[in-house]
């Protein structure tokens, strides 16, 4: 075949810059970016407000108490900052990736784009870097909010390694997202009808949140033996149910965000008693330590990402473009 | 390359152990308009997305302007200009906006560009609705956006795909014409149909698709020489006279066919027109009509396919 031995001439990229200005320019304008924003708001502010109101009766000296605003669970919601961007995050990123392929080709623009000079690479990548800094806007923006109201209802500044901190959370949350928006663009490669798309990634995201942990802590019993005897044989049952948790998407975000934002966590796997030894109680890690805590995490959601991505490139090469 | 814009040599194209294109050959010259003509589902869309590289090809060659579409790609698409079946644009943007979209796609200097999409819009007669949502557009006005997409980028070759297919009457008369600019501009199309009296109006060299492979090609005049066969038919209408023994009568007449009530279909070696009105009048019929008829490209199509159908 003529086409193994081939190369293409000419940058990947040809074209890519056009093509993200206007995903970026489409997806702010849009009035399901609007919609979105007025949901993650109301999602936030709603543990967040309470959060505060709880904060501010906090009598103890606390170094860190700016971070407390995302991670303390107000007692009148029971729903913590971090636990609602863990499920909104996806939410966001599945609306903005849903239909990012399958309504150009829908609306027969995709034929008439790729007959101009760019590769198809160049308009996938443009297309999730433009959901993907989209995203990042809303995040950065809920964020300032976030610590604005902080300034102002706690009346304290956050320190340098608060706010640190927090740059590391907002990171980890663009990772997050950019999983999601793959999967979610990875169907709109994959299904032509924008419905059918929305309804598999809507899925694959109630799988995972709902019925991952129940499927996981399932398998895991099933490889129990009946009679634990040891305790390696204790620690390899715990781990192994660590293990398929973490293939959620969604255990690694709260892992590598409890990581960062509670500074006290020492640890995100399995402990015996004894391990701890030694440690003193309740004192927190130098960012330094933390950040390599959480680095495995960090790394496994850009590595979901980027073979999320992948597929989805792969099977857009292969696709055919006419209807 | 001489003077030929687009070369293919030996095209194939297999879906599975389907051939969709056949081991085709085909040459378009610099500035002609050929029509690539076939019923729905020959292979003529296919090979339009070959020569675009929008499609891998399984076997075989071509060269669109020296440059291979399955290496160099971006070389091919910076050059010509793609009008596909039912083409689509943004529907939120303007007609202006859609068009900048593409100048930008193909890094137009932002200095020229303003310029070029007006000079484009007004060339297909869009200049007024340049900044009015492209939603709003009707079918035969997306059309002409896509044409002028093409004007604007200034593209050696066009390749048109079912550019006339759901337009009303007057709409695909404007597109013709659009067409026939393109062509006085010095860019070569190529457009593919199956509406076939339209394009003969428009094409100097057809090339007929049957089952991925070229049937015929040629100008329409060669092509129904070849098919119908040489010689001058046309129609007479006459009453009164045995008209049909009349006509026989006359030199060089070769066939006389009835066609209805009063009609006949008369084919000759050369056109005894007068003579044959001459001779019935003479006889004492009187003469209603008397057509020239033009080979038409539908003609040979159906008598082609026919053909082709007794064959098989």
């Amino acid at each position: 075949m003529p086409r193994s031995a081939a190369r293409r001439a000419g940058s990947p990229f040809t074209g890519l810059g056009p093509v993200f200005m206007k995903e970026l320019s489409d997806h702010l304008s849009s009035i399901r970016m609007l919609v979105l924003t007025l949901f993650v708001i109301v999602f936030g502010a709603l543990p967040v407000g309470f959060a505060l109101q709880d904060l501010r009766n906090v009598v103890v000296s606390d170094p860190y108490l700016f971070l407390r605003i995302f991670t303390v669970t107000p007692e009148r919601v029971g729903l913590s900052f971090i636990l609602a961007l863990n499920f909104i995050i996806p939410l966001m990123a599945i609306g903005l990736g849903f239909d990012s392929v399958n309504s150009e080709f829908n609306r027969r623009t995709l034929s008439r784009v790729l007959s101009q000079p760019i590769y198809r690479d160049a308009l996938l990548l443009g297309k999730f870097l433009g959901g993907l800094t989209t995203l990042a806007v809303a995040l950065v923006a809920l964020w300032l909010i976030v610590l604005g109201s902080g300034l102002l209802l706690l009346g304290l500044p956050p320190r340098g390694v608060e706010v640190a901190r927090g740059v590391g959370f907002l990171i980890v949350a663009i990772a997050y997202g950019g999983v999601w928006l793959a999967v979610a663009m990875l169907f709109s490669v994959i299904f032509r009808s924008t419905a059918t798309s929305a309804l598999c990634a809507l899925g694959l995201w109630l799988f995972f949140f709902i019925l991952w942990p129940m499927i996981a802590s399932a398998i895991t019993i099933g490889f129990a033996p009946a009679q634990v005897t040891s305790i390696d044989q204790y620690v390899a049952i715990q781990e192994l149910g660590l293990a398929l948790q973490r293939l959620s998407p969604g255990t690694l975000f709260s892992e590598a965000v409890v990581g960062l934002l509670n500074p006290e966590t020492r640890t995100l796997g399995f402990m015996l008693p004894q391990q701890m030894r030694g440690a003193i109680p309740e004192a927190p890690l130098p960012l330094d330590q933390s950040l390599i805590l959480i680095w495995p995490q960090l790394t496994g959601l850009v590595a979901g990402m980027i073979v999320v991505f992948a597929v989805a490139y792969i099977v857009f090469q292969r696709e055919e473009v006419r209807a | 390359m001489a003077d030929n814009v687009i070369e293919a040599r030996g095209l194939l194209k297999l879906y599975g152990s389907q051939r969709a294109v056949d081991a085709i050959d085909l040459d378009i010259h610099r500035g002609e308009i050929f029509g690539l003509l076939g019923p729905n589902g020959a292979g003529k869309t296919t090979t339009i997305l070959m020569m675009l590289g929008l499609t891998e090809i399984s076997g075989g060659t071509v060269e669109v302007l020296g440059f291979n579409p399955v290496r160099e790609p971006l070389e091919v698409k910076r050059r010509v200009g793609y009008l596909p079946d039912s083409v689509g644009f943004y529907d939120h943007m303007t007609a202006r906006e859609n068009l900048l979209y593409t100048a930008r796609l193909l890094a137009i200097p932002r200095s020229q560009a303003g310029r070029r999409i007006m000079e484009a819009l007004e060339s297909v007669k869009l200049a007024d609705v340049a900044d009015k949502r492209v939603a709003t557009f009707s079918r035969g006005m997306r059309q002409r956006l896509g044409i002028a997409e093409i004007v604007m980028k200034q593209a050696e070759v066009a390749i048109l795909d079912e550019p006339t297919s759901g337009l009303d009457p007057h709409a695909t008369f404007e597109l013709l014409e659009m067409i026939r600019g393109l062509k006085k501009a010095g860019v070569a199309v190529l457009l593919s149909s199956h509406l076939l009296d339209r394009v003969q109006s428009v094409c100097d060299r057809v090339a007929l698709f049957n089952k991925g492979k070229i049937a015929l090609m040629g100008s329409v005049v060669q092509l129904a020489n070849q098919v119908l066969g040489a010689g001058h038919p046309f129609l007479v209408e006459a009453e009164g006279a045995d008209v049909a023994a009349a006509l026989r009568g006359v030199e060089g007449v070769q066939t006389v066919v009835p066609e209805g009530e009063g009609a006949w279909r008369v084919m000759a070696d050369r056109d005894v027109r007068a003579a044959a009105a001459e001779r019935i009048v003479s006889t004492g019929g009187s003469l209603t009509r008397l057509a020239d008829l033009q080979p038409s490209l539908e003609e040979v199509y159906t008598r082609y396919f026919q053909e082709a159908r007794h064959a098989a």
